[in-house]
């Protein structure tokens, strides 16, 4: 099993806003981050897949395929977006880091051909924040 | 040869804004801004490098003190960016244009005031870790 990874990147605007809550909680437990008028990021993806190389090809899988992917069915949907109002698969969802890392899985897993498996999503909120995912 | 030496310091902010002139129709500045244009924002990690030049004062042994340029750089700069629209929440960039070219001006003259005059100032802003602007620029 080898696991290969692709880096992508996407700029967008969001906030940190839950609707059930008051302004003030909000503001106590998001901080600057619930900023009414959004603020945004340079986000840096990796994209990790798994799988046995091919015998022809030498490749667990076409990593130009990959890219094409990632970008037809994840940052055509995010990138210069705001992630709370132009975005179909956060719709109802809190924008965190955490929350977009789950909705980019979801989003790229059932594209993936038949013996490429997808491991991880490692996503980068600021050069210093980042979280992973991999599907459990 | 001369004493001088530049420091530098280094701050971050996270801003949404969006490439639009008002002057415009939507279409022409689709046309020109693209996505940078998109009408619900987008947004950076803004990275800021400031550099400070001259000579080193005998008495500290510094050009200046790096804490004091820090908390210049807070209280004049990321105080007004850090997690704002800098379209909608900023009076600097109310009627201007908050390109990475605007930006890093609008960044020096905030900080300029500010500085001893016998020391020069310089800025590097980064938009995103590949485009990145300078300010002032000396053509030799």
């Amino acid at each position: 099993m080898v696991y290969v990874t692709r880096v992508e990147h996407f700029n967008a605007a969001h906030k940190l806003y839950n609707p059930a809550w008051s302004r003030e909680k909000n503001d106590e437990v998001f901080g600057k981050c619930a900023n009414d008028n959004w603020h945004g990021h340079n986000y840096e993806l990796y994209i990790t897949i798994k799988g046995k190389p091919n015998v022809d090809t030498g490749f667990v899988f076409d990593v130009k395929a990959l890219s094409l992917l990632i970008k037809e069915f994840v940052i055509e949907k995010v990138d210069h977006k705001n992630l709370n109002v132009d975005v179909d698969f956060m719709q109802g969802k809190l924008c965190s880091t955490e929350n977009l890392a789950i909705g980019i899985w979801k989003e790229l897993q059932p594209h993936l051909p038949a013996g490429v498996q997808l491991h991880g999503i490692k996503l980068y909120e600021t050069p210093r924040i980042y979280v992973e995912y991999f599907g459990e | 040869m001369s004493n001088k030496v530049a420091v530098y310091r280094k701050e971050h902010f996270n801003a949404a804004h969006r490439l639009y002139n008002s002057q415009w129709s939507d279409e022409q500045n689709a046309a020109v801004f693209g996505k940078c244009s998109l009408p619900n924002y987008h947004g950076h990690n803004y990275e800021v490098e400031v550099r400070v030049t001259g000579e080193i004062d005998e008495a500290t042994g510094f050009v200046m003190d790096m804490k004091k340029l820090s908390d210049l750089l807070q209280e004049k700069v990321l105080v007004k960016f850090d997690h704002k629209n800098l379209n909608l929440d900023t009076e600097e960039f109310r009627s201007l244009n908050p390109t990475a070219e605007n930006i890093v001006i609008v960044i020096y003259n905030l900080l300029r005031p500010h500085i001893e005059t016998s020391l020069d100032l310089f800025i590097r802003l980064y938009e995103t870790p590949r485009n990145f602007v300078e300010y002032p620029v000396f053509i030799k």
